[in-house]
């Protein structure tokens, strides 16, 4: 059974103390400052973003099938069993095709050190582990963000939808972009208000790469093949000269 | 041609390299954010959509000569081989110093070798690229055995030619198309100008169009700085194939713009629509229409404007890809900083001295010693038996 997160736009009062539960966990710092930034970085995993009085959280999404996880030339990036997508610093070279690739742009990179690293939420992997919710879970005042297992929180997503009378954009958000994710959002604002893309895939997108990718034994073995071949037709005829000429003088 | 005075080129390389080198000192200290314009935003800018993505395309022309030389027994190309593979062996080498700068730890560039994750289409370009650069070192090697006399492991050498032409054209195919499927991940970033599924094939054909307009151009370069040059019978062939590989890319290219009903997007104009409609000027348009007209193919100077019009327009491409197609998605445009520019014409600049030293002190032009390879008696193992160019 997959962990997940499920965030209510409609119960958020903008608080932040999810920010700062984040912050805390993953021995960030954090101050007035750093909660007025409206954006994630490699200090801030997660952000509460205000529109007037409505609210909606950026955090990674911890896709079913992690885009970042399936880009990694180096498996840096895995997907664990309770469903965090967890990120192995020791192993990471510093591509960035994590940060191109994630249809989300959700991993940051730590820009002003000499050897950075990635940065993201990993959905408190560790305390998932050890059976406790992750640290914004933990620290929500009011419910907005709550952590179960995922299809008991789609469940109760669809439940609240259809008893909401028309409060809620009828979509639970992560249920299927891109494969699904374990972060799944509610929200009675358009989610593209916040800058979620609703038009993107449901597909899982590793398929787009992995579909080419699977070809590649069958083009090297064919081509090495046919490659040989044609070698051997083209030199062929110098062969063939070659032993005429040196029988040419025996005949004589 | 090394020694002597200070000329109007030696001085540009100095000025390069030295700005170049201070560049290089601001980028490992400072990092990447004081160093370069990337941003989470943007990732990815010049040193992987020039450095890399034109530097690996750029590289081409080395598994499209060898191939027709070697296996489809062109032979008459066989002069040019040398400073083609040495090209391309530099070509990648520089690609390589140039992901050592990209990379946040590029002290870890290595660990894909043996942290693999095969869903990823880097990790088969990393491989591809190590192996290829290797097929490359003991293509070139036949260089330096010849040069030092060691005719013993030329003899070796040659015996595995074939098999290693086989295995860098293999290698080639398959990592010049993954260039392009590297962004076929991005359906939501890339603008539909460029993003396709077809992406691996474009990239695959345009990388021999490359090639040989690379070869062309290389050659009337030769021609000028080292008084070497190849026969023009030769580049107006090269120039014939040149339009009928063009011609195919275009077709496919439209094609697949037609059935994506991509060019509908031209009417709303913008940064995008231009920098395309350039782009298909240059790759395809230009020197395509050039091509077509029988004075222009005939004649040296016609063929090198077409070739570099082309490498242009390829460039152009990748740039689009790389750099253009995906501004719009990630908010913001990306023009990179003085010393982004400074290390890439630097790394530009370092490939051109070690070709010119190359050429000083090495066979690499001329006449390429023969050694047979199935009739050389034991007896006479260490002497050179010289074959007449005329066998060839």
């Amino acid at each position: 059974m997959t962990k997940g997160i499920l965030y209510d736009a409609t119960l958020c009062i903008g608080c932040k103390s999810c920010e700062k539960g984040c912050a805390d966990h993953n021995g960030l710092p954090y101050d007035d400052s750093i909660a007025a930034e409206q954006k994630q970085s490699d200090h801030k995993y997660t952000v509460v973003l205000a529109q007037n009085d409505k609210f909606m959280r950026r955090l990674c999404m911890n896709c079913q099938d992690p885009t970042c996880a399936s880009v990694c030339p180096v498996g840096a990036i895995r997907k664990s069993t309770l469903g965090p997508v967890i990120y192995e610093a020791s192993r990471c070279i510093g591509c960035r095709y994590c940060m191109l690739a994630c249809p989300f742009s959700v991993p940051k990179y730590e820009w002003d050190k000499t050897w950075p690293l990635v940065r993201k939420c990993n959905m408190c992997a560790n305390r998932v582990d050890n059976g406790l919710p992750t640290a914004c879970a933990e620290v929500c005042p009011t419910g907005a963000t709550k952590f179960g297992d995922r299809d008991e929180l789609i469940a109760e997503a669809k439940d609240r939808i259809a008893k909401g009378r028309g409060q809620y954009v009828n979509h639970v958000y992560g249920l299927e972009e891109v494969g699904g994710t374990s972060v799944l959002l509610l929200s009675s604002v358009p989610f593209e208000n916040f800058g979620y893309k609703t038009d993107i895939s449901t597909e899982a997108l590793p398929l787009l790469t992995y579909r080419v990718l699977s070809h590649i034994p069958d083009v090297v073995t064919v081509g090495a093949v046919a490659l040989g071949g044609i070698w051997w037709l083209c030199n062929r005829k110098d062969e063939v000269a070659a032993a005429e000429g040196r029988q040419a003088p025996g005949k004589a | 041609m090394l020694k002597g005075k200070i000329t109007f080129w030696r001085l540009v390389l100095a000025i390069l390299l030295v700005v170049g080198a201070y560049a290089t000192v601001l980028r490992f200290t400072r990092g990447l954010g004081a160093s370069t314009r990337l941003s989470d935003a943007f990732p990815w800018g010049l040193w992987i959509g020039f450095d890399v993505m034109c530097g690996v395309m750029l590289a081409a022309g080395g598994f499209t000569l060898t191939a027709a030389v070697y296996l489809f027994n062109l032979k008459r190309f066989k002069p040019i081989v040398r400073p083609t593979v040495l090209t391309a062996f530099l070509g990648y080498t520089l690609v390589v110093v140039a992901l050592l700068f990209d990379l946040g730890r590029g002290y870890r560039i290595w660990h894909p070798l043996v942290m693999w994750n095969p869903r990823s289409v880097m990790f088969e370009v990393a491989w591809c690229v190590t192996l290829y650069t290797t097929v490359l070192s003991l293509e070139f090697a036949g260089v330096l055995f010849e040069r030092f006399h060691l005719y013993k492991l030329l003899r070796i050498q040659k015996m595995f030619l074939i098999p290693l032409v086989i295995a860098g054209v293999m290698l080639s195919t398959l990592h010049q198309s993954s260039l392009g499927s590297m962004y076929l991940i991005v359906p939501n970033k890339l603008h539909p100008f460029w993003y396709t599924p077809l992406l691996p094939v474009l990239f695959f054909l345009s990388a021999i169009c490359v090639g040989l307009a690379m070869i062309i151009f290389e050659s009337s370069l030769s021609s000028k700085h080292f008084g070497k040059q190849l026969e023009l019978p030769l580049i107006k062939a090269l120039g014939r194939t040149l339009l009928v590989v063009l011609s195919v890319y275009t077709v496919v290219r439209f094609q697949d713009l037609i059935h994506r009903g991509a060019l509908s997007l031209l009417s709303k104009g913008g940064w995008e629509a231009g920098l395309f409609v350039l782009e298909i000027l240059l790759c395809s348009a230009l020197p395509i229409g050039l091509l077509l007209i029988p004075k222009v193919r005939e004649n040296p100077k016609g063929l090198y404007l077409a070739a570099v019009l082309c490498l242009l327009g390829f460039v152009t491409n990748r740039m689009n890809v790389a750099i253009t197609g995906m501004e719009a998605a990630a908010g913001q445009q990306y023009f990179p900083k003085w010393t982004e520019i400074a290390v890439t014409l630097a790394i530009i600049g370092s490939g051109f001295l070690v070709f010119a030293i190359a050429v000083r002190y090495l066979p690499i032009f001329g006449r390429e010693v023969e050694y047979q390879t199935l009739a050389v008696p034991e007896t006479v193992r260490g002497e050179v038996p010289e074959l007449s160019n005329a066998q060839y």
